[in-house]
C-alpha cells in the first residue's frame, strides 16, 4: 500500500537523518521525499512517499513522532490533498520532429524553460500521473537527462498543522 | 550563573551542579580535558572506570538504583563508541541518562582527525535525543534540556558531543531565549474516558489479571500497584523489567511471565478474560509467540510511549500516560471486588508446578537461597545468562529499585559495572551482583576501579567454566553439540580479585557457600566470589512450542 506522509519539523541540522533513518531500519524503502521551509520561520515540512503494511507504517509515524524535533507526522489521504510533482527534460530536438514535440509540450502544458541550438529543457508540473504521462508522450524523444522532485501533498480545505 | 565571561567547559560542570549531579563515571582523554580541568575544582564526584562501556552502565546502575539521572564522560572517538553498547542498553531499557562525549575541534571535523567520530550519528537510533554543540553559549541550555528529556516521558538515555575548542571558548553567559520544544509533549495524564472504559472492563472481568512492566518502577508507582491489585483483588504477575514493580512475595504475586516465566504466571496469561499491563512494551521474552498470546484477554494498555500501544499486542483499551497518574486514576474509581475462584485456580496450578531448584549443592539456587537468608533488603544485580534467570525466580525481591538487570538488550557484562554505579547510588545498601563467568570476564576490569574508589559490591561469580544459556539452547536446539561455549582454559576469579585488591573467595563445597557470602558482605571492600558450580544446571521453566502452555519444567 502505497503511502503519502508529511512531517512538520524544526528546521536543523540532522533532522534528516534522524527521519530517514527511521524508514530504512524497518525497511522500508522512500520512493519519493521532498523537503522546503513552510510559511513557519525556522520549520520545515518533508513529504515522503513510501510503500508498506498498514500497520508497521503506522508504527513508523508513531516512531518519527516522537524524534523531538518532530512537531507533527502524518498520513496524507489521496483524496483529500493536492498533490504535486515538478520534472525537468533535457530532449535533443530533431529539426523535422520540432513541431509534434510542440504539439506534445502544449498538450501536457510543459513549459520549454531553456532553448540553444538543438537543445531544450521542459518543465513539467503535475499530480504524479500526469508527470507520469508527460514521461510516457516524451520517450519516443531522445531524452539526454531527465529529474523528477519528489511529491509535495497540501490537504484542501481550511486545516492548518500549526498556527504562526 | 554570574554574568562573568566563562569557558564552555566551566559552564558545563556549573551547569551539571546546578542540575543536582553528585557523581560522573567517565574515563578522560585528549578532547575532554578541559572539562575535568573544571570538574578538579567542582564538588561533583568523578569515578574513574577502566573502560568507557563500565562508565555508560555504571551510569546506569546509578540511575535505577536511585531513580535519578545517571551521567557518563568519554572522550571523541574510541571513548564516544566505547560507549555505545551502554547506550544502547540504556535505551532499551528506557534508563535516563545524560551522556557527554569530547569531539575534535570545529575546524577539523570531517578532516578525519585523529580521535574523530561521528558519534551523533552512531547514536541516533539508540538514544532518545543527542546534540553537536557549535557553540559554548549552547551549553547550558542543551544540558538542561538534555536532562530534561532523559528524564521525562519514556525515559532514555541523551548524548551532549561537545568539541574541545567549544570547551574551551570564553563567552558571556546570558539569559536568552530558547524556543520551546514544540515537538515534545508527553501525555502524562490518562484520558478520563479511557480510565473509565478500564474500571468498567475490570469490573466485569472474572479472570483479571494485571502485568507488571518496567514503567511502574519507571514512574516510582509500585506502591499505587499494589494499592490497585488489593482493592481489586486482581493477580499480578512481571516481565523481568517488571520484578521490582510489585513485592514478589505478596500472596497476589505469581512471578515472572514469559519465555522462562513461571507456569501459574503463563497459564493466568493464557486464561485471563482482563489483562491491565501496566509500563510494559510486551518484548517478546515476555509473549513468547504472539499469534497465541492471551488469546482469551481483552488488553488494557497502559503505557506512557504511545508508539507502545498495539506495537506488538493489540490493545483493546489503550491508555497513554504515565504509570503513576493512571494508577491513581484506576485505583480511585475502580470498586472492591473479590476473585476467589480465579485465585484458588492461580494457587492450585502454582501448588503443582513449584519451582524445582534443589536446596543443596553448589548450585544456583541453593546459593541464591542462602544469600537471601543471609542479607537484608538488597539491592540485586545481574549479568546476562542463566543465572539471570535463575535471580528472577529464585531471589524474591520485596522493596522498589531492588532488581538490575539488563532486561532488552541483554548485555553480558553488564553487572559488574551496574552494580558499581548502584553502590554509588545507594551506599546504604547491600548491593550483590549475581554474575555468570562469562559475563564476568566481560568488564571485571572495573573491580579494579571499585577497590581504587572504595565502592564495596559484592560479586557472585557463578562459574560452570561455560556459557550457560549458550550451552542450554545448544542442549535444546542443536543437538548437544556444544561449539564454542567452553572457554577451555580456567580463570581463578578469587585470585584476579585479589590481584585487583579486591576479598577474592572460592566455593567448592557446600558447607563454604555461607561463611564466603558472610565474609565478603562484612570484608567492607569490594569482595567477589568464584562460586565452582557442581552442576551447571538448565534454567526452567523454557517455553519450547508455538504457546507459552508448552514448556519445560
Amino acid at each position: 500500500m502505497r503511502h503519502t506522509i508529511s512531517i512538520l519539523c524544526d528546521d536543523t541540522p540532522g533532522v534528516m537523518t534522524r527521519v530517514s533513518g527511521l524508514f530504512s531500519r524497518r525497511g522500508f524503502n522512500i520512493e519519493s521525499l521532498s523537503v522546503g521551509h513552510t510559511e513557519l520561520p525556522g520549520k520545515s515540512r518533508f513529504t515522503i512517499v513510501t510503500t508498506g503494511d498498514d500497520a508497521v507504517l503506522e508504527q513508523v509515524r508513531k516512531q518519527l513522532q516522537k524524534l523531538v524535533h518532530v512537531i507533527k507526522a502524518w498520513d496524507i489521504k489521496q483524496n483529500e490533498a493536492v498533490e504535486r510533482e515538478h520534472a525537468l527534460l533535457k530532449i535533443e530536438v530533431e529539426d523535422k520532429r520540432r513541431a509534434e514535440l510542440l504539439q506534445i509540450v502544449t498538450a501536457v502544458q510543459a513549459r520549454i524553460v531553456d532553448s540553444s541550438a538543438s537543445i531544450w529543457i521542459l518543465e513539467v508540473t503535475g499530480d504524479t500521473g500526469s508527470v507520469d504521462n508527460a514521461f510516457n508522450l516524451f520517450k519516443d524523444y531522445h531524452i539526454l537527462e531527465s529529474i523528477r522532485t519528489g511529491k509535495i501533498a497540501l490537504e484542501r480545505g481550511p486545516s492548518r498543522v500549526m498556527k504562526k | 550563573m554570574g554574568k562573568a565571561k566563562m569557558s564552555g567547559a566551566k559552564a558545563l560542570v556549573r551547569t551539571l551542579e546546578s542540575q543536582g549531579v553528585e557523581v560522573i563515571f567517565g574515563y578522560p582523554g585528549g578532547a575532554t580535558l578541559p572539562i575535568y580541568d573544571e570538574l578538579a575544582k567542582s564538588s561533583i564526584r568523578h569515578v574513574l572506570t577502566r573502560h568507557e562501556q563500565g562508565a555508560a552502565h555504571m551510569a546506569d546502575g546509578y540511575s535505577r538504583a536511585t531513580g535519578k539521572t545517571g551521567v557518563c564522560m568519554a572522550t571523541s572517538g574510541p571513548g564516544a563508541t566505547n560507549l555505545v553498547t551502554g547506550l544502547a542498553n540504556a535505551y532499551m531499557d528506557s534508563s535516563p541518562l545524560v551522556a557527554i562525549t569530547g569531539q575534535v575541534p570545529r575546524p577539523m571535523i570531517g578532516n578525519d582527525a585523529f580521535q574523530e567520530v561521528d558519534i551523533t550519528g552512531i547514536t541516533i537510533p539508540i538514544t532518545k535525543h543527542n546534540y553537536l554543540l557549535q557553540k559554548a553559549s549552547e551549553i547550558p541550555h542543551s544540558l538542561q534540556e538534555a536532562f530534561y528529556l532523559a528524564s521525562t516521558g519514556r525515559k532514555g538515555p541523551v548524548l551532549l558531543d561537545i568539541p574541545k575548542d567549544v570547551q574551551l571558548e570564553i563567552f558571556s553567559p546570558h539569559q536568552a531565549k530558547y524556543p520551546a520544544l514544540e515537538g515534545y509533549r508527553p501525555t502524562v495524564a490518562g484520558h478520563p474516558g479511557q480510565i473509565k472504559r478500564a474500571v468498567t472492563l475490570l469490573k466485569s472481568a472474572q479472570k483479571p489479571l494485571i502485568i507488571a512492566g518496567g514503567g511502574v518502577s519507571l514512574a516510582s508507582a509500585r506502591d499505587l500497584l499494589v494499592r490497585l491489585a488489593e482493592k481489586a483483588d486482581i493477580p499480578v504477575v512481571y516481565t523481568l523489567m517488571g520484578k521490582a514493580s510489585f513485592p514478589n512475595s505478596h500472596s497476589l504475586c505469581f512471578g515472572l511471565m514469559g519465555y522462562h516465566g513461571r507456569i501459574e504466571a503463563n497459564h493466568a496469561i493464557s486464561n485471563a478474560d482482563v489483562i491491565l499491563a501496566v509500563g510494559t512494551r510486551f518484548g517478546d521474552r515476555s509473549t513468547g509467540p504472539l499469534a497465541t498470546f492471551a488469546t482469551q484477554a481483552k488488553i488494557i494498555h497502559t503505557d506512557i510511549d504511545p508508539a507502545e500501544i498495539s506495537k506488538n499486542v493489540p490493545s483493546y483499551i489503550p491508555i497513554v500516560g504515565d504509570a503513576g497518574q493512571v494508577l491513581e486514576q484506576l485505583v480511585e474509581l475502580v470498586p472492591e471486588q473479590k476473585h476467589d475462584q480465579w485465585m484458588l485456580e492461580l494457587r492450585e496450578t502454582a501448588e503443582r508446578h513449584p519451582l524445582k531448584g534443589k536446596s543443596s549443592g553448589v548450585i544456583i539456587p541453593n546459593i541464591l537461597r542462602i544469600l537471601k537468608s543471609l542479607v537484608q533488603d538488597p539491592i540485586i544485580v545481574t549479568d546476562v545468562g542463566r543465572h539471570q534467570i535463575f535471580t528472577a525466580h529464585y531471589f524474591p525481591v520485596d522493596s522498589s529499585h531492588s532488581f538490575v538487570t539488563s532486561g532488552g538488550l541483554g548485555t553480558m557484562g553488564f553487572g559488574v559495572p551496574a552494580a558499581i554505579g548502584a553502590k554509588v547510588g545507594r551506599p546504604d545498601r547491600p548491593v550483590i551482583d549475581i554474575a555468570g563467568d562469562g559475563s564476568f570476564m566481560m568488564t571485571c576490569q572495573e573491580v579494579a576501579a571499585a577497590v581504587a574508589e572504595d565502592i564495596p559490591i559484592v560479586v557472585l561469580v557463578m562459574n560452570d567454566y561455560c556459557l550457560g544459556m549458550i550451552k542450554q539452547l545448544q542442549d535444546a536446539s542443536y543437538g548437544r553439540r556444544y561449539e564454542a561455549c567452553k572457554f577451555g582454559r580456567n580463570v581463578d576469579f578469587a585470585r584476579l580479585a585479589e590481584s585487583m585488591g579486591a576479598a577474592g573467595f572460592k566455593v567448592t563445597r557446600e558447607d563454604e557457600i555461607a561463611p564466603a557470602i558472610e565474609k565478603s558482605l562484612a570484608a567492607g571492600r569490594t569482595a567477589v566470589v568464584d562460586c565452582v558450580l557442581d552442576d551447571p544446571g538448565n534454567v526452567y521453566p523454557m517455553v519450547t512450542g508455538s504457546s507459552l502452555l508448552e514448556y519445560v519444567e
